[in-house]
């Protein structure tokens, strides 16, 4: 049996960077499923950011439900230039205290926009479920993850997975 | 499960098992003769529905469950509910009525499928994005059998069905 679900690259930060991308990702699978383990050098300074094939248009939006520890919110962006999954759960400035898991649905089909689930879970600040989605209906090639304020700390690591339909 | 180090899913633990892409528009879509090889199962989709409707999902063709929560959120709210008894899955999908190319998203996973000593408890994490709405779920449902499941239909409450470019994948996913 060939493997189903396999890594594709991997980051690991060696120094502070705005931003990661993973770029030239094959149409080898059904869907992408990405791993960050994000730091940001300053607390609450900044949040995650994903765009794809470097598309800096207002082309994206989501929808995000929150969970604060005191209370549930729910808010969205629309016309966005990316996706943010967190509102709360954004990156800690220390290594290892937040996580975002992006599932990326049939990335790699030419007929529909792209639409992605992302979970982000920072026990010091919050956690997210939430949608998004890019209104294009080109195959995904790259994916740049980038912070909107401030830099990811050296240490901060993402993986990219691939999962094959039969 | 830690990022940066290698695969945390042991390639050949994780395998795709079927895989249904519709060319035209369906009522149904049906997994069946699921082997009883792994412990779990996932299903991974994205659907557009013939009309407003609701996702329906049926194991062994029976429509018995238990019980179902949900929490979601629609970009400004947030709500939180329940029920019992045959009927539909929490959570619209977009349709026909929506704008062109816009799908709606499923992850589902079946826990301990094959167990003939306990009922079976399956969690959504669904939603969809219209660029101005858009709903996000959270739920999870018990069917009320001990059957080990063998076949899984995904079809619509009201009918209205899936159309083209519909996408569903049943993976399963092995124990030591």
């Amino acid at each position: 049996m060939p493997a189903t679900y396999e890594p594709i690259a991997t980051t690991t930060l060696s120094s502070a960077a705005a931003s990661v991308t993973f770029s030239s990702i094959s149409g080898s699978y059904t869907d992408l499923v990405l791993i960050c383990s994000p730091a940001q050098t300053t607390q609450g300074q900044g949040d995650l950011h994903f765009r794809f094939n470097s598309d800096t248009g207002s082309n994206y939006s989501f929808t995000r439900l929150t969970g604060t520890g005191s209370s549930a919110l729910s808010s969205r962006g629309t016309n966005t230039s990316f996706i943010n999954f967190e509102n709360y759960g954004y990156p800690s400035d220390i290594l290892g205290n937040s996580n975002q898991i992006v599932q990326i649905m049939n990335y790699s089909n030419t007929t529909t926009y792209k639409t992605a689930l992302g979970r982000a879970n920072s026990p010091e600040t919050g956690l997210e479920a939430s949608v998004g989605m890019w209104r294009n209906t080109a195959a995904i090639t790259s994916i740049t993850c980038f912070m909107n304020v401030g830099t990811l700390k050296s240490g901060s690591t993402f993986t990219l997975y691939g999962i094959k339909a039969a | 499960m830690l990022a940066g180090n290698t695969a945390y899913v042991i390639p050949g633990d994780y395998e795709s098992i079927a895989t249904t892409n519709l060319s035209s528009s369906a009522s149904s879509i049906t997994f069946s003769s699921i082997p009883a090889t792994y412990e779990h199962l996932q299903v991974r989709a994205i659907m557009r529905l013939g009309g407003s409707d609701y996702l329906t999902t049926t194991f062994n063709s029976s429509t018995a469950v238990t019980a179902r929560h949900r929490l979601n959120a629609d970009g400004s709210t947030v709500s939180a509910g329940g029920g019992s008894g045959t009927g539909q899955d929490f959570g619209p999908y977009p349709t026909n009525s929506n704008a062109a190319n816009i799908f709606g998203v499923l992850i589902l996973d079946i826990f301990d499928y094959k167990n003939t000593n306990k009922y079976k408890t399956y969690r959504f994490f669904n939603g969809f994005e219209l660029n101005g709405s858009g709903q996000i779920y959270l739920q999870s449902t018990t069917a009320a059998t001990t059957n080990a499941i063998t076949s899984i239909e995904f079809a619509t409450y009201s009918g209205t069905g899936f159309v083209a470019n519909t996408h569903f994948a049943l993976y399963g996913i092995r124990s030591a």
